[in-house]
């Protein structure tokens, strides 16, 4: 009996806007606890929250990159529940009218490429923390001591912060398919500029419906939700055990109860969090602090004359223009930044060919290296097409390019500055060449007669000698010739 | 001198014939001699009252004087005053100090009025009576046994027994021009979006709307002038240019000023039980208008009848919502022995909240739950909706629309506290104006048997604020029932 797993994801993704989405209070991450939550975010008595167009307008981005349709009217709405980081006691969320519905997102499968259809993204706030047990280091003057294993601490930074819910219809039938889909919303809303992906801070968390089916079967089974994976590997693990005790569960004669469950990543399993009958009744109606959102064409246009060429186009593009495989346009498109790295450097007058094998090579190894594939390279592209010009109008040898790369890298100048600087200049003037070749020959007679006894190594070794005598500078086509001709008289 | 409508004291200050120091310190005194048997204040503080009268007789010595500078105002409980305790009537605020002002709070600071206290309401705005307070009920100075309508009692309280010349109050259904009626002062409700809601403790956030308590329909207007504007943190403030509501209250009109003025009388208050002494004196007042130039006309409101059950299925349930957030968690009231979250929450809210607020609440949470939210919220709003349209039609026939505030004079205490749904019925002439978010006056127009004050209802279409005004100060100019004062003697008996 074979198997089916239906899957749909509800992505979190926190949008980038410096301010929350409702209060003027800063969203920077790491700051001391409550001291980014002004009045609005702590739900002081009479406070209104007032909507932050930036969020919005990174909404209309999203909605625009997956072709979905952007409402031209969207409702914010309350949804009442109570906890105690939660402090108005409802978030503000969209409800029955999202800002964008529909659009869809292609993902790589072993099959080939594969469309995801999106049911909708909505704009909400985020909650509060709550921290249990927790440790606090300072206390405000004046103030006693809690007994800290005993209290609960909320720290209100988070609350308000604007997140994107992106929600997927049912189509990924595999964890793997999951993942892909995951990476590739995670690549595009980094590409699109309203998300900064880091999945650690909990800027992009996944929940995951889980459902199976036997194969041939049309209806959908009972679903689990698993909330809150917040790395790829969380989850591709957790949609693989519950795929597995789904299975399991029906094979043994049992039936899979809706619920919502957590993943537990020290012991590689889900487990129930609350089930259907405890599900809240949210109460949501219309907000009525909040007049309807009402977004016009000319705000649409606005948004689509900013959006940058989509990462699916840009590679077609790539492969087309450029002769670059499918897989190395792929690669180059994986993140906005590599990208435009990689056109700033042909815009410097790189070679295509030349350009895509240092961003792959070097260029992306250095990124990993310092891990600052996320903000700005210490190089630009432009800076790096500047110093492949030089490996093509045969001023340096791709050797020493790498040399220069690496002092580029650390800060000490442009290509140029640093090739006059070090004197790497490539020694392509025959008569130099000529010059220290017959002083290798003079001081290495041995090597010239095992060469002469017809042991091609030996030429080699020369060769290797003459680079070493002018530190690698020399032109290595024309050592060679060099050393071939005065050997051969 | 010193209970003189706002418009005089003014005239007063600006020709330097009287300090806002010597004011305020007056009418402090007359609170002090008079108030206690009221319950009107929770808060009084006559060292930053003082403090700001003198600064505000040095804005009118230097020539920087608004009309309202230096003159004293209370404002109601509900409306976020930093530095004062801000209860709201409720045990749940009881000692809460407010870290901000609200708009309306700030707007009249600014104008340079001196605040001398904050009043007494019904819990969380909550009624119609000013019983639910946990800070006990305010009295009307009319008489003490009887109510002086609520929520705002305590601002239409304050008024009306002259110790102060102007106070704020909200009106969610009412509670501005109920208070005014039975208490025998004006009180506007203005278009809501005209003034900010930040600041204002949310009940029921699409009608909740700030607005003005004064003797007449000219301070009315002062008071809207500073009151009103837009306010960048309330999304539902109405982005307008500014407009002066005194503008057609000058003098010079003529005899007949209300010539043209088309008054719609709706058939449907004939059929809401008017009390025989309200309706002689609102048919009083409609001869008046038709002696200084007006016209009748009968309009249809069909849907009148539904506005109270729309209003007690809307108001609760954005109430539900809005109240969520007192739990005990960061501020205000929390129980002091709890087992667990869930027992805080309980035992919190079951402390913190008096019976009213708590019938709402439990109302609000049942309207929006699964499975009702069709067949009460929704409904709700879509009979909102009609009758709404039916006012729009009545405005094709008339400029402004007449009749009681409310069905009957003011109730004695404890009367109607049994019975929360003969305590919803007062508010069946005022609760249309908060579902269509229109202005609309209360002022006084005469006495019943009892020598309790009768209001005139005087609504608008939205943004008629300055023709609302106008024909009111056109009867007052008129007639003399607003300058009627009630015994001080009963006051001073019951000390």
């Amino acid at each position: 009996m074979t198997w089916e797993a239906v899957i749909g994801l509800e992505t979190h993704a926190q949008l980038s806007t410096r301010a929350k989405i409702f209060s003027g209070a800063s969203t920077a991450f790491g700051s001391a606890p409550n001291t980014q939550a002004c009045a609005v975010d702590i739900a002081l008595p009479g406070v209104l929250p007032v909507l932050n167009k930036g969020a919005v307008e990174r909404a209309i981005k999203f909605g625009l990159a997956v072709g979905g349709a952007i409402n031209r009217r969207s409702v914010f709405a309350r949804k009442n529940y109570f906890y105690p980081d939660l402090p108005k006691g409802y978030q503000i969320s969209q409800y029955e009218i999202p800002v964008v519905q529909g659009g869809s997102i292609t993902i790589a499968t072993r099959a080939g490429d594969k469309p995801v259809r999106l049911t909708r993204a909505h704009l909400e706030e985020d909650a509060g923390k709550s921290l249990h047990a927790l440790a606090v280091p300072e206390l405000p003057a004046g103030r006693a001591p809690w007994d800290l294993e005993e209290h609960t601490g909320i720290d209100l930074n988070r609350a308000g912060t604007p997140l994107l819910e992106i929600v997927s219809e049912p189509d990924l039938r595999s964890a793997e398919e999951a993942v892909a889909y995951a990476k590739t919303l995670h690549a595009l809303v980094r590409w699109i500029g309203i998300c900064d992906g880091n999945m650690q801070e909990g800027s992009f968390r996944c929940d995951a419906n889980v459902s199976v089916r036997r194969a041939g079967v049309a209806t959908l089974g009972t679903r689990c939700e698993i909330k809150n994976l917040n790395s790829f590997r969380f989850l591709q693990q957790a949609i693989e055990f519950e795929i597995h005790r789904q299975i399991e569960l029906i094979e043994d004669g049992g039936s899979v109860v809706q619920e919502t469950r957590l993943y537990d990543p020290d012991r590689g399993e889900t487990r129930p969090m609350r089930s259907k009958e405890d599900a809240q009744d949210y109460r949501y109606f219309p907000d009525p602090d909040l007049p309807p959102l009402v977004i016009d064409d000319a705000w649409i246009e606005r948004v689509r004359a900013e959006l940058p060429e989509l990462p699916e186009a840009k590679k077609q593009r790539f492969v087309g223009d450029y002769a670059l495989s499918p897989s190395e346009a792929s690669t180059l498109c994986s993140t906005l930044l590599l990208a435009q790295s990689y056109e700033d450097a042909l815009r410097a007058g790189a070679d295509p060919r030349l350009a895509a094998n240092w961003i792959l090579g070097e260029y992306s190894a250095a990124l990993h290296r310092d891990e600052s594939d996320r903000g700005a390279a210490p190089i630009s592209g432009q800076q790096l097409g500047a110093l492949l010009k030089r490996i093509q109008d045969g001023t340096i040898s791709g050797k020493i390019a790498k040399e220069v790369f690496e002092a580029m890298w650390a800060g000490e100048g442009d290509a140029d500055s640093i090739i006059d600087k070090r004197g790497l200049r490539q020694i392509s003037d025959t008569d130099a060449i000529e010059k220290v070749v017959a002083e290798v020959l003079a001081a290495n007679p041995t090597i010239v007669a095992e060469y002469r006894a017809g042991r091609e190594k030996a030429f080699h070794a020369l060769v290797g000698k003459v680079m070493a005598a002018t530190r690698g500078k020399a032109n290595p086509a024309q050592v060679n010739a060099v050393l071939r001709k005065r050997l051969s008289t | 001198m010193v209970t003189a409508p706002i418009a005089s004291l003014a005239q007063g200050l600006a020709g330097r014939r009287l300090s806002s120091v010597e004011l305020t310190t007056a009418l402090l005194d007359r609170v002090a001699a008079l108030g206690a048997p009221l319950n009107a204040f929770l808060a009084l503080d006559r060292e930053r009252a003082l403090a700001q009268a003198r600064a505000a007789d040095a804005r009118l010595a230097a020539g920087d004087a608004t009309p309202l500078t230096g003159i004293p105002v209370a404002h109601k409980d509900v409306l976020m005053t930093a530095g004062w305790k801000t209860t709201c009537g409720s045990r749940m605020l009881k000692d809460f100090v407010a870290p901000y002002s609200a708009f309306v709070v700030e707007r009249l600071a600014d104008a340079g009025m001196v605040l001398i206290g904050k009043t007494n309401m019904d819990e969380f705005a909550m009624g119609s009576s000013s019983e639910s307070s946990y800070f006990g009920p305010v009295r009307n100075p009319w008489h003490l046994d009887y109510v002086p309508g609520g929520s705002s009692g305590g601002s239409a309280a304050a008024v009306a027994a002259r110790l102060v010349p102007a106070a704020t109050g909200t009106d969610t259904g009412g509670s501005i021009r109920q208070p005014a009626a039975l208490s025998g002062v004006c009180g506007l409700k203005p278009t809501y979006g005209v003034c900010s809601r930040y600041g204002l403790i949310a009940f029921a956030s699409s009608l909740d709307t700030p607005g003005p308590f004064a003797q007449t329909a000219v301070d009315c207007a002062l008071l809207l002038n500073a009151m009103a504007g837009h306010d960048s943190r309330d999304s539902t403030s109405l982005d307008r240019p500014p407009e002066d509501y005194s503008r057609l209250l000058r003098p010079g009109a003529g005899a007949k000023p209300l010539t043209n003025l088309r008054i719609g009388l709706p058939r449907e208050y004939n059929a809401a039980g008017i009390d025989a002494d309200v309706a002689a004196a609102v048919d009083a007042a409609l001869a008046e208008f038709r002696s200084l130039g007006a016209t009748t006309v009968d309009v249809a409101l069909p849907n009148l009848d539904l506005s109270v059950p729309v209003y007690y299925v809307i108001a609760p349930a954005e109430a539900s919502s809005n109240l969520a957030r007192f739990d005990g968690v960061r501020y205000g009231h929390r129980a002091a022995k709890y087992d667990g979250l869930a027992d805080m929450y309980q035992k919190t809210r079951a402390e913190g909240f008096g019976a009213e607020v708590k019938r709402r609440i439990l109302v609000g949470t049942y309207v929006l739950s699964h499975g009702y939210y069709d067949a009460y919220y929704l409904k709700a709003q879509q009979v909102r909706r009609l009758i709404a349209d039916d006012f729009q039609r009545a405005y094709r026939e008339c400029d402004v629309i007449m009749g009681p505030t409310t069905p009957t004079a003011a109730f004695r205490l404890g009367a109607k506290s049994d019975d929360p749904v003969q305590m919803y019925l007062n508010d069946i002439f005022t609760v249309a104006a908060n579902l269509t978010g229109a202005p609309a006056i209360s002022i006084p127009c005469g006495f019943d048997r009892n020598n309790l004050p009768i209001g005139l209802q005087i609504q608008g279409n939205h943004f008629a604020e300055a023709l609302i005004l106008n024909t009111a100060h056109r009867f007052q100019q008129a007639t003399d029932w607003h300058t009627r004062e009630p015994a001080t003697m009963a006051l001073e008996s019951a000390r």
